[in-house]
């Protein structure tokens, strides 16, 4: 399959934190590639790398073959984690704006439809809630028709319904083939829209493949938790492809069963098990 | 040309609805040309003041006894050519001019304080001087501090308007965010200069204007004048305001340093008051200054009738600089 993004031994440092500590990963066209891992892991500093924001320390990003030029700007949408939007105009006004930086930017009803920005259209963008600001910022990103959008935490903060509505807008924009490039804390989120996904933390790449691979290659069978302790505030959690032999092992061991549950793995349990969160609780 | 005008665009919107910005930058002047005008309406001092050109008292003993009086002032002008100061007699700056060397001495017909001081100067033995006739409208405190403050505005609304709202927005990441688009700094920069150039002569036109209604300022010279002289120092103080916003990140930090340069701007550069009798190290730092030249060039042109070829030196200066300033700022420019 064709490669729109290869990133090759990416680097970043600041003074002796290395934030990106050699990362390398190629980004199949018109896929949604998703960026995972604990605060401070690197996914911002290595998605800024992509999109030509931060100057790498070492290695390269490759946009379809070549390095970043000047008119990769004019192909890509970028929503940053954090920004302010421009005081004292509505949110048509900076739409407006923005359409006029690109060369041949998105109609105006399109982006509004798009992103159903109609009924704050006229609002001043310091008005905005956070969910409004996040459709805004993401309507922003899409005004040029990009080839590929970059989209840093678009969901934090946002309540479960405008979590899935966010979603669909997504789907949305993949639809045009657009390439989605997206940072995530939310496993179910990475899970649902992503093709790839590369799990990260400290500045290195611990784990990449679609969500389906993964899940096969780190769980053979199923999940369980059991409480454990005095006083049965912390988990035991086992995994294992026997459960009827699993089961019988406990019971022998008299462990108390409230509060045992059983699931199928899915990526919240990947995540903890390879970026050692379980360790700390 | 498109990306200059959206971005021109916003920048003026977000001045005029910032309400609390706008009034400012419109009342804050307004206030003060009228505050001032009300406070020095009466006369200055009420002593007499008779300017002195060359020689000393010796040359001249039958003028002994009214040099000797003590309710006159008497300013000695050494070095300064006999027409530079009858012209503040002209002014009602002084009373008399005695000009020892021609033996003459000048009174303005037109100041009531002109046949006071002549009957004593008669009383007292000076009637072998050559008499002297003047006319002229006496300056108003006011005709002479209006440029002060207009300049004074201009230079507070370049400075922060441009300098610290770049600043804000690099901190709050309104710069990054541009800094991803296909708009290059160079366009960003220009249309925020451009913005607040518009504007900043419109509210200097608009304080001007609406202060003159009512106070009637001096004026001889050339409105066109005036608006280049008012033009080109908004471009110059514009560009003080981007070297300022080319790097810097802390708003704090560039509040501090903006008051580190204006404050002395506004002592040494003669807003409130004239820098004549200070000493010439001030005065050689204050031409360093863009706002010296403002309120020299407008006050040479509204108050003495200064030509073009009269402010050429403050129009070069201030060309230069700006011209300076705005490559230092090209070079140290960061979005972020
Ligand atoms: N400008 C900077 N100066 C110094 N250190 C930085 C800078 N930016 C990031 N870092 C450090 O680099 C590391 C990676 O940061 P980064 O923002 O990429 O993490 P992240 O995965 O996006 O985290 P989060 O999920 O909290 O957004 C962190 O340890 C951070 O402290
Ligand atoms: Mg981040």
């Amino acid at each position: 399959m064709e490669t729109i993004v290869q990133v090759r031994d990416l680097q970043k440092s600041y003074g002796h934190v290395r934030a990106v500590d050699g990362v390398s990963f190629d980004i199949p066209v018109e896929s949604c590639f998703g960026l995972l891992g604990p605060n401070g892991a690197g996914k911002t500093t290595t998605i800024e790398m992509m999109e030509g924001i931060l100057t790498p320390s070492g290695g390269q990003v490759l946009f379809r073959g070549k390095p970043i030029d000047r008119h990769f700007k004019e192909k890509v949408g970028i929503q940053f984690q954090s920004t302010a939007l421009p005081e004292f105009i509505t949110v048509k006004e900076t739409l407006e704006m923005f359409r006029a930086f690109y060369p041949d930017p998105r109609p105006m009803d399109e982006v509004i439809d798009i992103c159903s920005l109609a009924d704050i259209i006229s609002r001043d963008n310091r008005k905005l809630s956070g969910g409004q600001r996040q459709r805004l910022l993401l309507a922003l990103a899409i005004v040029p028709y990009p080839e590929i959008v970059f989209l840093d935490e678009p969901t934090t903060g946002l309540d479960p319904q405008a979590r899935r509505n966010f979603w669909k807008l997504i789907e949305r924009i993949r639809l045009e083939k657009t390439t989605v490039v997206l940072t995530t804390h939310y496993m179910e989120e990475a899970q649902l829209l992503c093709d790839r996904i590369a799990i990260m933390d400290h500045g290195r790449i611990l784990e990449l493949d679609t969500p389906e691979n993964l899940l096969a290659k780190h769980f053979e069978g199923v999940v369980v938790r059991v409480p454990a302790g005095a006083e049965g505030n912390e988990t035991m959690e086992l995994v294992t492809s026997n459960l009827d032999e699993t089961m019988k092992s406990l019971l022998a061991e008299q462990t108390n069963l409230d509060g045992l549950s059983i699931h199928k793995p899915n990526l919240e349990d990947l995540f903890i098990k390879l970026t050692g969160s379980s360790l700390r609780s | 040309m498109k990306q200059f005008a959206a971005m021109f665009k916003a920048r003026t919107m977000e001045f005029v609805r910032d309400r609390g910005t706008f009034f400012w930058n419109l009342l804050f002047p307004i206030v003060l040309v009228f505050g001032f005008a009300f406070a020095f309406s009466g006369r200055g001092q009420e002593l007499f003041t008779v300017g002195i050109v060359t020689g000393a008292s010796e040359t001249a003993p039958d003028l002994l006894h009214f040099l000797e009086i003590e309710q006159i002032e008497f300013v000695e002008y050494p070095s300064v050519a006999t027409e530079t100061v009858v012209e503040r007699l002209r002014r009602h700056q002084l009373d008399m001019v005695l000009d020892l060397e021609q033996s003459e001495y000048y009174v303005n017909v037109e100041s009531p304080n002109g046949p006071i001081i002549e009957m004593v100067l008669g009383a007292t033995g000076g009637v072998e001087l050559e008499r002297r006739e003047v006319t002229g409208e006496p300056i108003r405190y006011v005709d002479w501090l209006v440029p002060g403050v207009i300049g004074m505005n201009m230079m507070f609304s370049c400075l922060f308007g441009v300098g610290f709202v770049i600043v804000r927005y690099r901190k709050n990441g309104v710069l990054k965010r541009l800094k991803a688009t296909p708009v290059s700094a160079l366009t960003f920069v220009t249309a925020q200069a451009a913005s607040r150039l518009v504007i900043v002569v419109a509210t200097s036109i608009f304080v001007f204007a609406g202060t003159d209604l009512f106070l009637k300022f001096m004026m001889n010279g050339s409105y066109l004048n005036l608006l280049l002289i008012t033009t080109l120092s908004i471009l110059c103080m514009i560009s003080v305001g981007l070297v300022f916003a080319s790097r810097l990140r802390s708003e704090e930090l560039t509040s501090g340093l903006m008051n580190l340069v204006t404050l002395p701007m506004i002592i040494l550069s003669g807003v409130f008051f004239s820098l004549e009798g200070s000493p010439p190290v001030m005065q050689r730092i204050a031409r360093a200054f863009p706002l010296t030249h403002f309120t020299e060039a407008s006050r040479a042109i509204m108050l003495d009738g200064a030509g073009f070829l009269e402010i050429l030196p403050n129009v070069f200066f201030l060309v230069v600089l700006t011209v300076a300033l705005l490559l230092i700022a090209a070079l140290l420019f960061k979005w972020e």
